[in-house]
């Protein structure tokens, strides 16, 4: 089932990480395998580059991820610092989140696809974000056991989205969890609802292309859709209107960009989507109750319409 | 269960078809008194009248705590702050006079047989689905599925409402003041919808009968939906429907358009046995 959540301020700046965690643990029914939040923060004022990586999976109970000797974290991290330095990029500061995670401030001004690509080289590697203001974490658990762990509930920031996931067709580890960066663009996140029925062919066509997928889950073809889109010179809106024509299947998606939140919802209507919007605020969630979390008095809502594509900027 | 033999609406003749195979034949026996009464339902006052505050209350103990005022002989409730929650007020099986002040979630007011249900704000998907009898008028908008497989009663929105709005209805009314999304009427089999705004794509989408109005623009038709002439008795019985729902009082109804199912889609006569199967 899956349930999705996304809000955006208009010229303000919020507890961004408090407020997403709590619609999302509204939606905890829908989907209670794992979590994700993509916050769009302040970034670090020096105008670097925010990674989020993992370098191993959490296998804890629950989890179909394949247990590892944690000794070869380290192993890891250490090949990834150094592929950093190779490529001419410099570590502002560094946290170790989990054993197996990480968020590092980093110097770099060259080609971001081909720095991926280096990075994910290393054995288990994947850049959950990279982005000035995108912090994107997501693993097992609800949306409150993810928060604490990571310490979102501090984060400040104007716009996030956010997925509670239900696994279906894909295991339970942090891979195939929501949200997807939109490698290899900065800043670019989505989360899904839905099914996509043509995922294979558009992901063979995508990596002929040379994009990358992490996971076998469906939803990442929006990711990596939008993205290789906006690699052509389409806009962000452009392309999601394209996907509502060559994305097969039922769909309601967030996208969310450094400075923009956008939804779309496919020709069938098929999956939820409740839409709160006002001249401060736009907050969007699979089910009602999870607007309710930021705005307990009585409000306007509304579904969006079949085929509609929404975009809005902080 | 009456017996079969003896019945009297047997005997009155009122059961002349042969049924075979799986169905089963079970007729009520007008004698048997407690054939009138559902098991849940109650005898009420709409002279007694109270409220309840939804705030700290899951859906299960809202919805005992409605039974059980119905059961005490409360024939009008009052529901505060039911805050968008699911599944609220189902399952209401006798008259009420029901208010809920602010909006409901998913599945709100399923499978009720009687009360009259007014909601202040908006619902969300599925609102009265398998409603029986009744009114239930809603302030604001209406997600999807709405009034999904009703047998009978008024469903009003006021406002517009999502996709798939009265898919396999089978009697009753659906009255939209708004909007109304894709595929409305879906494979509905009997009833009417009367939509005063804009229809989205597919409308009427293998509808197998009933009617639907539409006061707007379409955006396209479904399989087998066609046009039909709005006829003199149309528009009279449109009017009173629209004065029970309070709204549309100024609508110019020379703008409806009324369509109905061409009743080929069901037609597998043509196909090889084993295509029927598969059509199936």
């Amino acid at each position: 089932m899956c349930g999705i959540a996304g809000l955006i301020h208009k010229g303000k700046t919020v507890n961004i990480g408090k407020e997403l965690q709590d619609m999302l643990q509204a939606l905890k029914h829908r989907g209670p395998d794992s979590t994700g939040f993509a916050l769009y923060g302040q970034g670090n004022n020096q105008g670097d580059y925010i990674m989020r990586f993992k370098v191993g999976e959490n296998v804890a109970e629950g989890s179909s991820a394949v247990n590892e000797d944690k000794s070869v974290y380290d192993e890891r991290r250490k090949q990834v610092d150094k592929h950093i330095r190779d490529l001419g990029g410099s570590i502002v500061n560094d946290a170790q989140l989990t054993p197996y995670s990480f968020r590092y401030c980093i110097k770099y001004d060259k080609d971001l696809m081909e720095f991926s690509k280096k990075i994910e080289s290393v054995k288990m590697t994947e850049i959950l974000s990279l982005g000035k203001s995108l912090e994107l974490v997501k693993d097992i658990g609800d949306a409150s056991v993810v928060s604490k762990q990571y310490g979102l509930d501090k984060i400040k920031g104007t716009h996030a989205i956010g997925h509670s996931r239900m696994a279906t067709e894909s295991g339970v580890d942090i891979r195939s969890a929501h949200p997807f960066w939109g490698y290899p663009f900065s800043d670019v996140s989505v989360v899904h609802n839905g099914q996509l029925t043509n995922y294979w062919n558009n992901r063979r066509a995508l990596e002929n292309k040379g994009m990358r997928f992490m996971s076998e889950c469906d939803s990442e073809l929006i990711a990596v859709y939008l993205a290789q889109k906006m690699r052509s010179g389409a806009s962000l809106e452009d392309g999601m209107q394209d996907s509502l024509k060559e994305l097969d299947g039922v769909f309601t998606y967030l996208v969310a960009t450094k400075d923009s939140l956008g939804m779309a919802k496919d020709t069938m209507a098929a999956k939820p989507m409740v839409l709160y919007e006002s001249d401060d605020l736009v907050a969007l969630g699979s089910e009602e109750i999870a607007i309710r979390t930021l705005l307990p008095q009585e409000i306007d809502t509304y579904d969006p319409y079949d085929g509609e594509v929404k975009v809005w900027q902080i | 269960m009456a017996n079969l033999k003896n019945s009297k609406s047997k005997s009155m003749g009122l059961h002349k078809e042969v049924l075979t195979g799986r169905t089963q034949q079970v007729f009520f026996n007008p004698e048997e008194a407690e054939n009138f009464f559902y098991y849940g339902a109650h005898d009420v006052n709409f002279n007694k009248r109270t409220e309840i505050d939804a705030l700290d209350l899951t859906a299960a103990q809202l919805n005992d705590k409605l039974h059980s005022l119905m059961k005490e002989g409360y024939g009008s409730v009052v529901v505060k702050n039911p805050q968008g929650k699911h599944s609220l007020g189902v399952g209401i099986l006798n008259k009420l006079n029901l208010i809920f002040e602010g909006s409901l979630g998913y599945f709100g007011v399923g499978s009720i047989d009687g009360p009259v249900v007014r909601i202040t704000g908006r619902v969300g998907w599925s609102c009265a689905e398998n409603m029986m009898a009744g009114k239930v008028v809603i302030e604001k908008n209406a997600g999807s599925c709405f009034g999904a497989a009703i047998r009978g009663g008024d469903l009003i929105c006021k406002g517009s409402v999502g996709a798939r709005t009265g898919i396999d209805m089978k009697g009753g009314t659906i009255i939209v003041g708004g909007d109304a999304g894709a595929f409305t009427g879906f494979m509905m089999q009997r009833g009417r919808i009367i939509v005063l705004g804009d229809a989205g794509i597919n409308l009427g989408d293998s509808m197998y009968d009933g009617t639907i109005f539409i006061g707007g623009k379409i955006k396209s038709f479904g399989s087998d939906a066609i046009k039909a002439k709005v006829t003199s008795e149309d528009i009279s019985w449109l009017k009173r429907k629209l004065k029970v729902a309070e709204i549309g009082s100024n609508f110019d109804f020379s703008k409806m358009t009324k369509v109905v199912a061409g009743k080929k889609l069901w037609n597998y006569d043509a196909l090889e046995p084993s295509e029927k199967k598969g059509a199936i």
